[in-house]
């Protein structure tokens, strides 16, 4: 199927849609460093960015931007939206594609169920409006990875309008004041994706593989209700957890199953809106904020400087850090939108009105599917907030980054600990050491239960705190070892023995008479040089609250 | 033997008066004596003896599929066929074998039937001759007739004959070819603005598009999606109802297709028709109508009449926009489906390699024919921003029209139609090829397209033939999926016109099995 052909440049092909006035404020100058996170992989806007006020210089006119963004999400299904041949990821080149795929003539398309649910469940994920009758249309260009000529979409009457997505940034320093913004979903509609054209210079050919072409495709239009490249970020990861958490998408950037392109304007506030420019295929969400970050600056100094915005496609060239205009010598391309004949109108019903006698397999009922739904990441956070007591931040660390949160609730569920200090050891001993060496959570080397087992340890007081500490960096690398066969053979339990402890305090006093002299002349901090030398001759094995009570009772007698 | 029809030759395979590898065969042979007649661009002889082989295995064991096992047919060459080529006459699919059979194609080689071969059409079915295809223009086997000479004797002068054969009327003039030259017993039409009714009317034989959505388009290449229907080419109505009963039903590729199950039937003889209503559309009656039809059609009429049935004039008021309203949905669609031949995947490809863009055009130019281009050209006119709602939209909203009147009608208590099929009999290549594609499908269309922008079932019955001694065909129109009503009221026509059987003896003087069962010409209507 692969074949050969020579380069072509990609045509803008995603229809455009009308902005509305919002914004928060840019100030003229060269772009700010704004925050960015390098994570690994989809989890890489985990942490909540920090949004700076920019105070405006005197006589200094302010500058807004305006930011949309049309995300096209893989919809995760067994076969394609209007195909049979299997949905996956790095299979080998045109191993997945069905005669309706490669467009062999008098195929015709047959909607995929799955898909149509996945739609209506992100709909109502976003609370939109689902449309009872939804139709399907033919959008024309010839591209070589598009084998019909046409993408079957949804133009006319999308399955999902007017919805809404909200997300959380921090607008200053403290975690306190994290904000809740919102941005208007204007429609969610179905349609193919298309195949992959692989360009080999070196041959001046191309290649095509098919496998992506007809895979569902959920196309997300945002409104322009964003002003910076960190809000736009930050909305995606939420709606990737969204998609992640109904499970109709894996969304996953880096394979290409979250795409997103971003249409970015400035003007002047209380003027009209500005010429937008669009930059297309963000394919992660670090490079989403600096793109949309770049660009809203370099349209600000060429207007500063006296030029004027092009209503153009632009890419991201994530090497340079900034975006260039892309070849688009077709100009504006007519789509020579069409119904598409071959599929009826889509019909979803609810409850009040599914007919009667219907076939199940034949009709979608859309209040079952609202049934159906699964606890949505704002409402997951706000229980860990209230179950836990946990801070709203760190709600949002344990969803953001993959599979932390089932780690977590696994060491909860295990666990006899205080949901405070599993927080607390998660969040920061267990992240920590991911972070440093770049992890997932699923490489990890600790199992929750191995985690469990040591807070339990620590619950009972059965070790101390610092060695609760050395028995995880032992459990980190050294793995198979539960970590009571750790505390046995470091010998960490605590000295459960108070004869033994008396005994140790008072040879540590009579063997350092200076650091008692030292003490009594009243230097405060020569108690704590005690209590690490009873340490020392407990081998760590006391908690240092004991020892600091048996000495001063000691020395106080 | 050739000369029966389906029905007749099913009971004699069921009774072994003859195998299927004989019938086979002998079909096989008359298919090279016709060559000439241009009917088949693909002769499937391996495929069809084997699976005369297969058939005659069951017939020995007991265990015959049905009607049509063992009964050669033919398919037009736009139906995807499994291991066979598919051309749909065109440079662009020359040397295309499909992996896949159409569904209409594998129901009927599910019952048995026997593959003769791909017959001729119009390049991608545009047009109402079967003269523009790469393989060239198939010829009427009414040309080589006795009735055909004989007139021609008494009434021209000197003209060479050979050079004045007759055109089959089209798109599927190789399909009605084949069947009125007995090379096969049925054959699969398509029929999207009368391709399949058009022939069927110039070659005497039937012609039946049944409702939209009643059969399966999957593996029909597409003309126009929302028009295409399989159209079945018998000799006879009964051996139409046959094949429709075996094509009928839902197909899950086909998402156009009924939900309903629909089942085999046969068709009762009418003998009481003072119970029907038969409608007579007015606009129907137009100025280019030659006497010759006109006076056949009202004929028609009156015989219903003087049998006791109700015959009603009606009005189709949105008549005269239809066949301008379905040259905008038919470009459209056309210019849409049509872009996947970009010489990528499958089809032809040129041989520049300058650019991709450079690639496409050349593969298209060369790949399409005039009529082609100019369809796609026109369609993606109509479709450009700019103009979609000045023809597009407002072709829709008048098919509505188009549609509703028709519903109007048989709301008013009628329930079939009855009109002319074409507006006269074939006419010579000579004389067709003067006009071009665009003019001649928009006459040749005006009786049959509306029923395609409707949805509805209809079929044309060969009724009589011409002064000159050609066949004219009359159309019946029914409500939406009452098929089987249109063809009860059919079949009782075909039994008091009895149309004459073509002879063809001068021509094929060995082929004297092939018309043993010749009827008399008794041209009751006249």
């Amino acid at each position: 199927m692969a074949a050969p052909m020579l380069r072509w440049c990609c045509p803008g092909r995603r229809f455009a849609f009308a902005r509305v006035g919002c914004g928060s404020c840019h100030r003229r100058g060269p772009p700010t460093g704004s925050t960015s996170n390098g994570k690994r992989g989809q989890s890489s806007v985990a942490q909540q960015p920090h949004i700076t006020a920019q105070k405006p210089r005197k006589g200094e006119p302010e500058w807004a931007a305006v930011v949309g963004l049309e995300i096209h999400a893989q919809i995760a299904s067994n076969s394609k939206l209007f195909s049979g041949s299997q949905v996956c990821f790095a299979a080998p080149p045109n191993s997945l594609v069905s005669f309706f795929d490669a467009s062999l003539p008098g195929t015709l398309p047959v909607l995929n169920r799955r898909c149509v649910e996945a739609a209506v469940m992100t709909g109502l994920a976003l609370d939109c409006h689902i449309n009872r009758k939804s139709l399907f249309d033919r959008k024309h260009y010839f591209y070589a990875d598009l084998p019909a000529g046409y993408q079957i979409t949804q133009q006319r009457l999308p399955i999902a309008v007017n919805g809404s997505l909200a997300y959380s940034v921090y607008v200053g320093r403290k975690p306190s004041q994290m904000v809740t913004r919102t941005v208007r979903v204007k429609q969610i509609q179905l349609e193919q994706d298309s195949g992959k054209s692989l360009h080999d210079d070196l041959r001046s050919q191309t290649l095509i593989d098919l496998n992506r072409a007809g895979i569902g495709l959920l196309e997300l239009v945002l409104e322009p209700d964003m002003s910076c490249g960190e809000e736009a970020a930050t909305a995606v990861r939420e709606l990737q957890l969204i998609l992640q958490a109904l499970g109709t998408s894996q969304a996953n950037m880096a394979e290409g199953q979250l795409r997103v392109d971003a249409n970015i304007s400035v003007h002047r506030p209380g003027e009209p809106l500005g010429i937008r420019t669009e930059v297309k295929n963000l394919n992660s969400a670090r490079f989403l904020a600096k793109a949309i970050d770049y660009e809203i600056q370099r349209q600000i100094n060429e207007l500063e400087n006296g030029g004027e915005i092009l209503n153009e496609t632009r890419s991201f060239d994530f090497k340079l850090g900034c975006t260039v205009p892309m070849r688009d010598k077709e100009g504006k391309q007519d789509y020579r939108f069409m119904p598409e004949p071959n599929l009826p109108p889509l019909l979803l019903y609810d409850s009040g009105s599914l007919p009667s006698g219907a076939d199940p397999q034949q009709v979608i009922n859309i209040d079952q599917l609202r049934e159906r739904l699964p606890e949505l990441p704002r409402v997951t956070r706000q229980r860990l907030v209230q179950q836990y007591g946990m801070l709203p931040e760190h709600s949002c660390v344990l969803l953001n980054e993959v599979g932390l949160l089932e780690f977590f609730q696994n060491v909860i569920k295990e666990t006899r600990a205080e949901p405070k200090k599993v927080t607390s050891w998660v969040l920061n001993t267990f992240l920590g050491f991911l972070k440093q060496q770049n992890l997932a959570v699923s490489e990890s080397p600790v199992t929750p239960s191995a985690l469990a087992e040591l807070l339990d340890l620590l619950d009972r007081k059965a070790i101390s705190a610092p060695a609760a500490k050395q028995v995880f960096e032992e459990l980190w690398s050294n793995e198979g070892k539960t970590p009571a066969q750790i505390v046995a053979e470091k010998k960490l339990e605590l000295l459960q023995d108070p004869e033994a402890l008396e005994q140790l305090c008072r040879s540590t006093l009579e063997a350092h008479p200076d650091v008692v002299m030292d003490l009594k002349r009243g230097n405060p901090r020569a108690i704590n040089k005690l209590i690490g030398l009873v340490r020392k001759a407990t081998l760590g094995r006391a908690d240092p609250t004991a020892i600091k009570e048996v000495l001063e009772r000691q020395l106080s007698s | 033997m050739l000369g029966r029809t389906l029905r007749e030759v099913s009971v004699a395979l069921k009774q072994g008066q003859i195998t299927p590898t004989e019938l086979c065969q002998r079909c096989l042979s008359l298919i090279k004596k016709t060559k000439f007649l241009n009917a088949y661009i693909t002769v499937s002889e391996e495929v069809a003896l084997k699976q005369a082989e297969e058939s005659e295995k069951r017939y020995k064991k007991g265990h015959s599929l049905g009607d049509l096992d063992g009964i050669p047919i033919a398919v037009k060459d736009n139906f995807s066929t499994s291991g066979i080529e598919t051309t749909c006459a065109s440079n662009m699919l020359k040397g295309y074998v499909p992996p896949y059979n159409a569904t209409v194609v594998q129901k009927l080689l599910d019952q048995g039937a026997l593959l003769m071969g791909k017959t001729n059409l119009d390049e991608f079915a545009m047009g109402s001759g079967s003269t523009d295809g790469i393989f060239g223009p198939v010829k009427n086997p009414w040309s080589y007739s006795k009735q055909y000479r004989e007139k021609r004797k008494q009434n021209s002068h000197s003209e060479n004959e050979d050079s004045n054969w007759l055109i089959t009327g089209g798109s599927s003039g190789g399909s009605a070819a084949a069947v009125s030259a007995f090379t096969c017993f049925a054959a699969l039409g398509s029929d999207t603005g009368g391709s399949t009714r058009n022939p069927a009317a110039h070659c005497g034989v039937v012609g039946l598009k049944p409702s939209y959505g009643l059969v399966s388009r999957h593996g029909l290449i597409p003309l126009v999606n929302s028009m295409d229907v399989p159209g079945i080419l018998t000799r006879c109505v009964d051996d139409a109802a046959t094949v429709l009963g075996v094509l009928a039903g839902h197909d899950p590729k086909d998402s156009t297709t009924i939900q309903d199950p629909v089942k085999p039937f046969t068709l009762p003889s009418l003998t009481d028709v003072s119970k029907l209503c038969i409608g007579i559309p007015k606009e129907y009656l137009t100025p280019e109508l030659s006497s010759e039809v006109q006076s056949l059609w009202s004929k028609a009429a009156n015989l219903f009449e003087s049998e006791g049935a109700k015959v009603t004039e009606v009005s189709l008021p949105h008549t005269s926009y239809s066949i301008v309203c379905y040259h905008v949905l038919c470009t459209s669609e056309v210019a849409s489906n049509m872009a996947r031949f970009d010489g990528l995947e499958y089809g032809h490809r040129c041989d520049s390699d300058v650019s991709t863009e450079a690639m496409y055009a050349a593969t298209r130019r060369e790949g399409f024919n005039d009529v082609v281009r100019g369809r796609i050209l026109s369609g993606n006119f109509f479709l450009l921003k700019e103009n979609y709602e000045n023809y597009f939209v407002k072709a829709q909203k008048v098919r509505r029209l188009i549609a509703n009147d028709f519903v109007n009608v048989f709301n008013s208590g009628v329930d079939v139609l009855l009109t002319p099929t074409t507006l006269s009999e074939a006419v010579p290549y000579t004389e067709f090829i003067k006009e071009d594609n665009r003019t001649r499908s928009a006459q040749d269309d005006i009786f049959t397209q509306a029923v395609n922008m409707a949805g509805l079932p209809a079929v044309s019955v060969p009724v009589a033939l011409s002064s000159q001694g050609l066949p004219i065909g009359l159309q019946f129109i029914g409500r939406a999926f009452c098929d089987q009503q249109l063809l009860i009221v059919a079949k009782w026509f075909e039994k008091q016109v009895q149309f004459p059987v073509i002879q063809l003896q001068e021509l094929m003087d060995d082929c004297s099995s092939v018309f043993e069962n010749e009827k008399l010409a008794s041209v009751s209507l006249k």
